[in-house]
């Protein structure tokens, strides 16, 4: 089934009853070519991207619970290639340029929203860093727009800009950031995986993964035993046990970032704004919902879930940034597992075992890059080699030292980032 | 989350920080080669469910406690000061 405003129109008048389900609910076979552990937005953009790309359709993805109910519908949805270092900043690129063209692409509607993003800055190194940070953009072929003050206060007028502890200096405008509609996305890769002929299993929880002289032959689950000679990790915040299935020990640990959502209100946030001290962003949901976030809650965690200390932090930070949102009401709360590295960069790369994939490490950033991930990750399944934009993002880099994609110039640790 | 300090009492965690899994009280030899560093220093058991960790009471005694707790819950068990833990596994 396509989706067109002829076929809207079409069902409108007919009570809607043509509607299909997206994808089917197969049982699982005995055997795939590949099978991709973990149906969230990167496992899915993976399948598709196997099946579209190198026309690998004798596939399956298995989740454990249902498509779209881990990160990839937990999220803030933004979207953004700001990223310094190079080996992040061409992969970012290169994810965004897919999220362009993804609503054609998948013929669903993403609800993607290039409504620009603006990163403030406080003072003058800050804005000396945001300048060096907005040239490697712009160098990288992307968007990137140093504001000052005045600048900033043309797109913002509501902002507190001569708080006494964080006044406003300026900020980095990115007009190709924004957000987009993070279940979509998840249906949308969901629905495109399954029109190639990938099998969707649900409820199929992965339970231990066979493997024989050092070669990877498949995988034991709820659902019963799968073999495939290809065997991709994709599970984010689960990351470290399933790789333990497979006697492997990772760089990550699992923590919870929270988010909020206010009550729905009129239009009044226009883009998505990052506060560049005391951590906190914002944008406004096409329902109206102010969507905010901020940091970590720094102890390991698969609680899904936050303490109050970081709530109350984040709060404080919107009421010093904006106080004109003092007066909405926040609806609720939740966390997401973020599965962090040491150095906050993600990892896409082969394993010791053969046949054996992991794409894991995403840390607080995955759902911007849940094109690039599958794509980059699909070439490396398909191909055994990595694909161009990923190719920094190595396992072995923690081992080495070399290529620590360390974007915030913290460190590489795990309680850093 | 509160956490109970073994000098100070029950403490909110605000007080504490952390400083990750409780990895340093098995802290390889200094020739144990690059491998023991390397798994020292990133890889991490990650579990789902009991934990030790290592809290620093950075806004009250400077005491480093290992808190076993679960990952799952937040429920704490115990707490103890990381030199008695170290000295009981010695």
């Amino acid at each position: 089934m396509r989706f067109s405003g002829l076929r809207v129109l079409k069902e409108g008048l007919s009570g809607n009853k043509g509607w299909t389900p997206h994808w089917r609910d197969p049982e699982p076979k005995a055997e795939y070519d590949a099978v991709i552990i973990g149906g969230g937005g990167h496992g899915l953009s993976t399948a598709y991207y196997l099946a579209k790309n190198h026309g690998m359709t004798n596939i399956a993805v298995l989740e454990k619970g249902y498509i779209g109910g881990g990160n990839v519908g937990r999220n803030t949805t933004i979207v953004r290639a700001n990223y310094f270092l190079q080996g992040n900043s061409e992969f970012y690129s290169h994810s965004l340029r897919l999220w362009e063209g993804l609503e054609e692409d998948l013929n669903y509607n993403v609800m993607h929203s290039q409504r620009g993003l603006i990163n403030l800055f406080h003072s003058d190194g800050q804005r000396d860093a945001f300048a060096r940070r907005g040239n490697a953009m712009v160098n990288q072929g992307d968007d990137a727009e140093l504001l000052d003050r005045d600048g900033v206060r043309k797109y913002l007028p509501y902002l507190d800009f001569d708080n006494a502890r964080f006044p406003v200096y300026g900020g980095l405008l990115h007009p190709r950031g924004g957000t987009a509609r993070h279940d979509a996305v998840a249906w949308g890769y969901a629905r495109g995986a399954d029109q190639r002929g990938v099998h969707l299993l649900q409820n199929c929880e992965v339970t231990g993964i066979d493997i024989e002289n050092g070669k990877v032959r498949g995988v034991q689950t709820t659902r019963g035993a799968i073999r495939a000679k290809k065997v991709g990790i994709v599970v984010a915040g689960r990351s470290g046990q399933v790789a333990a299935m497979a006697g492997m020990r990772l760089p990550i640990e699992s923590h919870v970032l929270q988010a909020f959502v206010t009550e729905g209100l009129k239009p009044c946030i226009d883009h998505v704004v990052s506060f560049g001290m005391g951590h906190f962003y914002i944008s406004q949901s096409d329902k109206g919902g102010l969507v905010f976030g901020g940091d970590l809650d720094f102890y390991a965690t698969y609680a899904q879930r936050g303490n109050l200390p970081m709530k109350e932090h984040v709060m404080e930070a919107g009421m010093t940034l904006m106080p004109m949102i003092g007066k909405a009401k926040v609806l609720r709360s939740w966390g997401g597992i973020m599965d962090m590295t040491p150095d906050g960069s993600p990892i896409i790369d082969k394993t010791e075992t053969d046949g054996l994939f992991i794409d894991c490490g995403w840390c607080y950033g995955g759902f911007k890059a849940v094109p690039g991930s599958g794509f980059s990750f699909a070439h490396l399944m398909a191909t055994g080699t990595h694909h161009e934009p990923a190719v920094k993002f190595r396992l072995d880099r923690f081992r080495t030292g070399q290529n620590l994609l360390d974007e915030e110039g913290t460190g590489s640790q795990h309680n850093l980032h | 989350m509160r956490i109970t300090c073994p000098l100070c009492g029950e403490r909110d965690m605000r007080e504490f920080y952390y400083q990750g899994d409780a990895v340093a009280l098995n802290r390889p030899a200094p020739d144990a080669g690059p491998d023991a560093w390397n798994d020292y220093v990133h890889d991490r058991e990650n579990p789902a469910g009991i934990t030790k960790d290592m809290w620093h009471h950075q806004s009250g005694c400077s005491a480093w406690v290992v808190v076993t707790r679960s990952t799952l819950t937040h429920e704490i068990f115990k707490t103890e000061l990381a030199s008695k833990a170290k000295r009981a596994k010695s």
